[in-house]
């Protein structure tokens, strides 16, 4: 079915069937097909409008991606809209994306008529009477201010900060999240206006496929999944390979636990993702697109859904885009929780609709894929980058990052760190400057213990790794590697073998079945772990013995590594064989002393009763799941250690604070 | 209660004519989305309209986490268990909520009301521990906040039965 397409001016002729190659130009600029100086202003002064350079009136943006939601940002949109209808002001209010500083969500952003954009964090609903206030004129609230967007000297006479001296901006690259947090992402016009879908209309226009794949690939860029293959290389056998259909895939499946880049972007800025995947669905020719989504981003999966019907609407997708005779339909698929989807042959099974299980490679899906026809998949972060590849050139792009490694990557920053949020740093930044210039170091006044990287296949890196740049190879010499991005900070109350354990888990649980090194190996290496970090299953091995369990858990875990079929079992013992590296005297205090030294591990942790505070009210004998704690009412209760297994329910049940762990 | 009663499953059904095998995920999604599980019939209706099997729908449908089997509580709670809320404290959290609620993940609480599933991730992690309750997300949660949070939920309840 083929509707029309709205007209831009009176005189344009164009319609779905026979559409204009100039049409992102002539919405923005005015057109180009004839001289016609006022339809020029009209289109210069609309993109002014849609990018609020000079706005009549206020305008409250309220960052509503999921991170801002979690922290209360429904209640905050809810409370400012009721404030200013309580003052009967008229301010126009926008709900936008993550603009990444999550520990000060949620960020409200306050557009005031000759003064600029200003960020505030965080806003509860207490506070947003203050900031419905100031966009009536009143006082600006400089406990709350973050800082002003437009840097420099504006002209206004006050001294409010820049937002990007903020120490947490500071040091940021931003090319992928250029936008998150400031553009509305349900309007693809606001997209259209800050220059969105230029680079698509000049690659259509102006490139061949080859062409295209020869420009990306110039411009180094690398696969931001993990992986860290060279984009362009892996479209040129896909374009090289003859076909009747062939696909690009979308992995959005971000399965890593502490990342939430790819989540960010589409929630924030859905269109970069639209533009960036019809430009690799060019290069390789390919007229159907799929984006393999997680379930578990309602929001995200919302968003796209709409930029996509947009995109389709202003004619970028669809039959004939822009005129040059390449058709492109995308669709979204949602994921079904399996963590291995994220490897690429599982993802494709699962959009098959088989169960996600990887296949051996070769024939790699560039060469036969998805329903056997040649089929790329790249990452949500890997397809953000080419608009800004194609529109300033692969030279401009090179220039950010290291020789090896080009541009930037987007890091998740969480864990025990002051400053959470998403960060976009150039390659080559040194992992110390993230975690304590960007992040401002370890919450609290604890201390830094290490950071986790690349999820469930990355490592630990202690402190005296963290002059380590932040690219491909330099993190896979210290034993981590990229991932996906994903930085998780831990202090010294967190228990590195705990860690171990806790990625084991995760990955025996997540395991596919298929190869027996993954399957029975982890399920091996998760049994000594959790002999080592509970308290009664190893009962009869002497410290000898437990030792040489964890002697074996070095060797079994090299052998995992290099006997897996598919990504996930050949990186899955990174986290112990990291842990093992830098935190060897934490395995020794659990082997040979049965000690946590963090106190990170419950079964370890002892427990027992003050004298001087317990009244004997029974409360916490009732509560033991274990029956370890005996006594009669108005008497003194006591703990039996040989029974107790840590759980800390006493803990939770006494009112008088009579338990005390040790 | 609600505005519009879910779809039956004729009616999914009927939306995917001629469907092939690469629906079946999509399909059952939506199956589960309207009647909150897999039902036995739901299953072996999705494998006779695509011509599959009812053992290779469990295959498939065993194979991912999202598919229930049994029908989930009136509150469904999803306990986040990525790594930077682990670090911050989601496993005593889900202790706790096991506790407080005597189910264990998977389950549902006698009387219906909760039921209790891990995510691997929810992707907000900036705000760990976090929590998801039919979709609405708690953030910074310590073990105290269970029993005034459970017990919220459970006056809402009451409220809307009234």
């Amino acid at each position: 079915m083929i509707e029309p397409l709205g007209q831009i001016e009176e005189y344009c002729r164009h319609s779905r069937l026979t559409p204009c190659p100039n049409r992102v130009f002539c919405l923005t600029e005015g057109p180009l097909c004839r001289e016609d100086p006022a339809a020029a202003a009209a289109a210069s002064e609309r993109a002014r409008r849609m990018r609020r350079e000079s706005p009549e009136k206020p305008v409250i943006f309220v960052g509503t991606g999921t991170c801002g939601l979690a922290a209360g940002a429904g209640k905050t949109l809810t409370a400012i809209k009721v404030a200013l209808a309580r003052m009967k002001f008229e301010a126009e209010v926008i709900e936008v994306g993550c603009i990444g500083l999550c520990s000060s969500e949620p960020i409200v952003d306050l557009l005031l008529p000759g003064r600029g954009r200003l960020s505030f964090g965080p806003v509860g609903p207490a506070e947003a009477g203050r900031i419905a206030a100031a966009a009536a004129g009143g006082k600006i609230p400089r406990d709350l201010l973050l800082g002003r967007h437009q840097a420099g000297d504006t002209g206004t006479g006050d001294d409010l900060p820049g937002l990007a001296e903020h120490p947490f901006f500071r040091s940021q690259t931003r090319i992928v999240l250029k936008n998150c947090g400031l553009i509305d992402p349900s309007r693809i016009e606001e997209y259209i206006a800050r220059g969105g879908y230029r680079a698509l209309s000049r690659a259509l226009k102006s490139l061949t496929p080859a062409e295209l794949c020869d420009l990306v690939e110039r411009s180094g860029l690398r696969g931001r999944g993990g992986g860290g293959f060279l984009t362009g290389k892996k479209w040129k056998i896909a374009l090289a390979t003859t076909a009747d259909r062939k696909f690009l895939i979308c992995n959005a499946d971000e399965g890593d636990p502490g990342a939430f880049m790819d989540r960010a972007v589409i929630e924030g800025d859905p269109h970069r993702l639209i533009e960036g995947m019809a430009i690799a669905a060019y290069a390789i020719r390919a007229s159907k697109a799929y984006v393999y989504i997680r379930a578990e981003y309602p929001l995200a999966i919302r968003r796209l859904k709409e930029a996509i019907r947009q995109a389709r609407e202003e004619g970028l997708l669809g039959y004939n885009i822009l005129d040059s005779g390449f058709n492109l339909e995308i669709a979204v698929k949602m994921g079904a929780g399996a963590f291995v989807c994220g490897e690429e042959t599982a993802l494709i099974g699962s959009i098959e609709g088989k169960r996600g299980m990887p296949r051996p490679r070769p024939p790699y899906p560039a060469v036969s894929g998805l329903f056997d026809c040649p089929t790329v998949v790249n990452n949500v972060e890997t397809l953000a980058n080419l608009p800004a590849i194609v529109e300033k050139g692969p030279e401009r792009f090179r220039a950010v990052g290291t020789a090896d490694s080009a541009g930037t990557k987007v890091f998740a920053l969480s864990g025990k760190i002051a400053r959470t949020g998403l960060v976009e740093v150039a390659m080559g930044t040194k992992l110390e400057e993230i975690v304590f210039a960007i992040g401002g170091g370890v919450a609290g006044d604890k201390k830094f213990k290490a950071v986790q990287i690349g999820g469930p296949s990355g490592g630990c890196i202690p402190i005296q790794h963290l002059d380590t740049e932040v690219d491909y190879g330099s993190l896979k010499r210290i034993g981590a590697m990229m991932g996906s991005g994903g930085l998780v900070v831990m202090d010294e109350d967190t228990c590195m073998v705990d860690v171990a354990r806790f990625f084991m888990e995760f990955i025996q649980r997540e395991s596919c079945g298929r190869c027996i090194p993954c399957r029975e190996g982890t399920r091996q290496l998760l049994r000594t772990l959790q002999s080592l970090t509970s308290r009664r299953s190893t009962a009869g091995l002497d410290p000898l013995q437990r030792f040489q369990s964890v002697i074996n858990l070095k060797k079994l875990a090299e052998t995992i590594k290099e006997t897996s079929l598919c990504g996930l079992g050949q990186s899955a013992p990174n986290p112990i064989l990291s842990t093992l590296r830098f935190f060897r005297d934490e395995y020794e205090a659990h082997v040979y002393e049965r000690r946590c030294p963090s106190g990170g591990c419950v079964e370890l942790r002892t427990f027992r009763i003050d004298p001087e505070k317990c009244v004997g009210c029974t409360a916490c004998v009732s509560k033991c799941p274990a029956g370890a704690i005996k006594g009669t009412a108005k008497k003194m209760h006591y703990i039996l250690l040989e029974k107790c297994v840590g759980c800390g329910a006493c803990f939770d049940a006494c009112r008088f604070g009579a338990i005390v762990r040790e | 209660m609600r505005a519009e009663s879910p779809p039956d499953l004729k009616e999914i059904l009927a939306r995917y004519p001629g469907a092939e095998r690469d629906s079946l995920i999509p399909l059952l999604q939506e199956v589960q989305e309207s009647e909150g599980y897999l039902s036995r019939e739901a299953v072996t209706a999705v494998g006779s309209h695509l011509k599959l099997p009812a053992a290779k729908v469990y295959g498939v449908a065993t194979f991912y986490n999202q598919f229930r089997f049994s029908p989930r509580g009136r509150y469904h709670i999803q306990v986040c268990r990525g790594t930077a809320c682990h670090v911050k404290g989601s496993g005593p959290l889900l202790g706790r909520l096991e506790r407080e609620l005597k189910i264990e993940p998977g389950q549902t609480t006698r009387d219906g009301l909760f039921s209790l599933e891990i995510v691997a991730c929810i992707g907000a992690c900036g705000l760990a521990p976090v929590i998801s309750v039919n979709g609405e997300y708690h953030a910074h949660l310590g073990g105290d906040d269970i029993p005034g949070l459970l017990e919220n939920y459970r006056t809402r309840i009451e409220e809307s039965d009234d």
